[in-house]
């Protein structure tokens, strides 16, 4: 049996999901995985919905689009409404408490990624919280190798910000795994 | 260039491809969905020492890699429908002066300004008969980011190889698509330059006769002098309007494609020799189809996949081997037309059961879309 | 010293030319290929561009490398060959409909971006070529075949509009004034960045016999009494000014090229 996982990154323009998506791909190629990423493009920069998928797979990746996720991250309420259902289906849906109401549920994970960045000093950095939690939550990729990644694309200061976040959604994604 | 995989978009590909490829010209009006691709040469360009231009719009992009090229630099403008639309008489003026070059364009839901973010493969038609007059135009359509890449350094090895424009018929998925691939190193994959004139110089015809059909081709600045006409010319480049001349020179410009139509038309099959269920595809739907068709195996049904690497001139022998050979034929394709199925049921004859599996709102073409339709 | 010729640069064989009697087209080129010889132009490293039309025509006579482009399109094809080799004397040839009409927003962003080309156009106030329509220069009230009760549009001063978008040199001049306009196209094709020559041109077979003025002479008349050096023209009121063309160097200014400013790029970009 090879290892693959597809996940769902969707939020509103500017949250900076393509990005998450992209790190994760890349992460994952250090790990000598195929993958694709996919993206669903609004007209607009900002604003809109942003849709971004990715897949990781041992084996050649025939058709690029996700059809079954393993995990959803959700940013926005849009984003919620869209996917909340997979989680029914068995994809852990994991989603931003601090702009989505909280809900009890199988499958369900609620974290308030952006409220933590505000408290790191950067509303911007959201999308690397979530990040870290996804790779906490589902165990697709370790830390140390997103960790990696970051390092090698950002330089200071935003490097050590960047990493402060991943590692604060990953340690929360690790205490909410022990709470269970 | 470091050579371990990297996770490379679409676009950022075919700019690769193009810059591995040898070209240090790109003129280009920025389009959704290829936007990247002038942004990727404006940053890289002027490192290489080569040309970045934005020029005032489509039409003035294609003329001015007519020009670069004719200077004897590789050049090449990427684009989308409405731009590739405006660029379709000076093509036919590069298709005319046999000026190498290649033109990208990322196909994008239409009619007029469409769905601009959308994907789509409605161009087919317009970049083989968009222009006036007889002529024939390459045209090879990527399914991944490693394709984008090869087919782009493929594309300018036919254009450079028969002094001919070609077309890379990208999609918007494929353009926005991350993968992982291996950027060759220098010299790992050919590179082919253009024959250029020996001899003397007083001697040198531009446009006359070559046993492939392919005179050499001098460059603007070099002693071989050149004419290069858009009106009908005689073999030295210059006007000459007599039915005997324009016969001898519009049919060597098509034999080109002919004499070296093994190395021009490429396809790809998956397990299509038993098929009785072929899907023929181009471009980023053939993944889709690969993924219909394992699953078809898996419950037993014999189905494989045709993929047309080359979409013009038309792979007509491989669609009538293998497509003859199975018992339903389904061409999926974003578009309303059936543009492909057209031409898949123009080789198969009237009789044979093609059937089609068309997408035109900008939704991709999923295996389960596939599988519905047989 | 001999007079110059500027035979080297044409081809033998091909005269008489296609050109009407009267026509000015031909004055201009020979006028051109005097300023080739002049400036020791070598045909290997010559370019001539042209669009098409009667003026289009002109690459067939000259053995310099060449590019008959399409309707309009010449000085974008002519950016392409500049910018990839900026060691080549590239000079565009168009008429008014090639230049300002169907080609106007070429003309309008060559000059802009100041690439050195140097354009030369012909205003013969009409397509030629296609048999005497009115073009973006006719001026108002002028008969044509596609305005016999005279053209309800205006013309545009494509001197003007060359030096708004950003043209290094601008001049004028006509097939009467043949000395000034030789000496113009030297200087036009010397001066860096984007230089234009505009020559005013009777097309006896079209616009003259469309305007009461059927023979080549008739609309060389009207081309002199129509025109008045620069600096006259410039002491004028505006009233003394109304349908009179200046002619002479109009504009003459020494901006980066798109050359120059390229190679601040590249430096740049590569940290030189
Ligand atoms: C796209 C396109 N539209 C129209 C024509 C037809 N056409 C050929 S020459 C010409 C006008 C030429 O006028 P001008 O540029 O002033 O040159 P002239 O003949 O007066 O020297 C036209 C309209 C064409 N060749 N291409
Ligand atoms: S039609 Fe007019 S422009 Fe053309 S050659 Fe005759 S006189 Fe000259
Ligand atoms: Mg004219």
């Amino acid at each position: 049996m090879t290892k693959r996982s597809e996940i769902v990154l969707a939020g509103s323009g500017g949250q900076g999901v393509l990005l998450s998506g992209t790190l994760l791909a890349e992460a994952a190629i250090q790990e000598g995985s195929n993958v694709v990423q996919t993206v669903s493009y609004g007209i607009a920069t900002r604003g809109g919905t942003s849709m971004t998928e990715v897949i990781i797979d041992d084996d050649e990746i025939v058709f690029q689009q996700v059809e079954k996720p393993d995990v959803v991250l959700a940013m926005s309420p849009e984003a919620m409404t869209k996917y909340e259902g997979r989680a029914a289906e068995g994809a852990l849906v994991l989603y931003d408490t601090t702009l989505v109401a909280e809900r009890q549920g199988e499958n369900l994970r609620g974290f308030p990624f952006t409220d933590t960045a505000v408290k790191l000093g950067n509303v911007g950095l959201a999308n690397i919280v979530a990040l870290g939690f996804l790779c906490g939550a589902s165990g697709i990729l370790s830390r140390e190798r997103l960790e990696a990644v970051i390092s090698e694309r950002f330089s200071e200061p935003r490097r050590t910000a960047n990493l402060t976040a991943l590692r604060s959604g990953a340690d929360a994604a690790a205490e909410a795994l022990a709470r269970v | 260039m470091k050579n371990y995989a990297s996770l490379l978009q679409g676009n950022e590909a075919m700019a690769q491809g193009a810059l591995y490829a040898g070209a240090r010209f790109y003129a280009g009006y920025p389009i959704t969905p290829s936007s990247e691709i002038a942004q990727e040469c404006s940053k890289v360009m002027p490192k290489l020492g080569g040309v970045y231009m934005q020029m005032e719009d489509e039409i003035a992009s294609m003329a001015a890699i007519i020009g670069a090229s004719l200077a004897g630099v590789k050049s090449f403008t990427a684009t989308s429908g409405p731009g590739f639309s405006l660029m379709q008489e000076n093509l036919g003026l590069a298709i005319m002066g046999e000026v190498p070059c290649v033109v990208i364009d990322v196909q994008r839901s239409g009619p007029s300004t469409g769905l601009a973010t959308k994907p789509a493969q409605s161009d087919i038609m317009q970049i083989r008969w968009g222009r006036h007059g007889d002529q024939e135009l390459i045209a090879l359509s990527p399914s991944s980011v490693g394709e984008c890449f090869s087919l782009t350094v493929e594309a300018f090895n036919l254009a450079e190889k028969l002094r001919t424009p070609v077309v890379v018929a990208a999609d918007e998925i494929v353009a926005h698509m991350r993968e992982n691939i291996l950027i060759p190193e220098p010299g790992e994959v050919e590179v082919f330059d253009r024959r250029k004139p020996t001899g003397d110089p007083a001697a040198y015809l531009p446009f006359g006769p070559a046993p492939d059909g392919v005179p050499p081709i001098s460059s603007y600045g070099s002693d071989y002098i050149m004419h290069v006409s858009s009106s009908m010319h005689g073999p030295d480049g210059y006007s000459n309007n007599g039915p005997d001349n324009a016969a001898r020179q519009i049919a060597r410009k098509n034999s080109k494609f002919e004499h070296h139509r093994a190395e021009i038309v490429k396809t790809r099959t998956y397990e299509a020799d038993d098929a009785d269920v072929l899907f023929v595809t181009f471009g980023t739907v053939t993944r889709a189809a690969r993924a219909a068709a394992r699953t078809l195996r898996e419950s037993g049904v014999r189905a494989g996949v045709l993929q047309l690497i080359t979409v013009w001139p038309f792979a007509e022998e491989a669609v009538a081997e293998f497509g003859g050979r199975a018992k339903t034929v389904v061409v999926p394709e974003m578009n309303y037309h059936g543009q492909l199925a057209g031409e898949v049921k123009k080789v198969l004859g009237a009789g044979a059961d093609v059937r089609r599996v068309n997408s035109w709102n900008g939704q991709i073409i999923t295996p389960r879309d596939i599988l519905r339709a047989i | 010293m001999t007079y110059a010729t500027g035979q080297q640069y044409l081809k033998d064989g091909v005269l008489p030319h296609m050109w009407c009697p009267g026509c000015g087209i031909g004055v201009m080129l020979r006028a051109c290929l005097r300023s080739f010889e002049e400036l020791g132009y070598r045909n290997e490293d010559t370019v001539v561009v042209t669009g098409i039309g009667c003026t289009g025509k002109l690459d067939d006579y000259v053995v310099t490398h060449a590019l008959h482009t399409t309707h309009g399109r010449a000085l974008a094809c002519a950016t392409g060959i500049k910018a990839a080799k900026d060691d080549l004397h590239v000079v565009v040839f168009m008429g008014d409909g090639d230049s300002v009409t169907i080609g106007g927003n070429h003309f309008l962003h060559a000059a802009r971006r100041n690439i050195d080309l140097t354009a030369i156009v012909i205003n013969n106030f009409n397509f030629g070529m296609t048999g005497g329509q009115f073009s973006g220069t006719t001026f108002n009230g002028a008969i044509t075949q596609t305005s016999a009760y005279g053209n309800p549009e205006r013309q545009l001063d494509i001197c003007a509009l060359a030096e708004v978008a950003g043209a290094n040199f601008v001049a004028r001049s006509t097939p009467w004034h043949v000395d000034d306009l030789s000496a113009l196209i030297t200087e036009a094709l010397s001066r860096k960045g984007f230089s234009l020559v505009e020559v005013l041109s009777p097309c006896p077979t079209h616009f003259g016999s469309n305007n009461k003025m059927k023979k080549g002479t008739d609309m060389l008349g009207w081309l002199k009494e129509r025109t008045m050096p620069v600096d006259l023209y410039r002491s004028k009121s505006p009233a003394e000014r109304a349908g009179i063309f200046p002619i002479g160097k109009l504009v003459d200014r020494c901006e980066p090229d798109f050359a120059a400013r390229y190679a601040e790029v590249g430096a740049k970009a590569t940290g030189n």
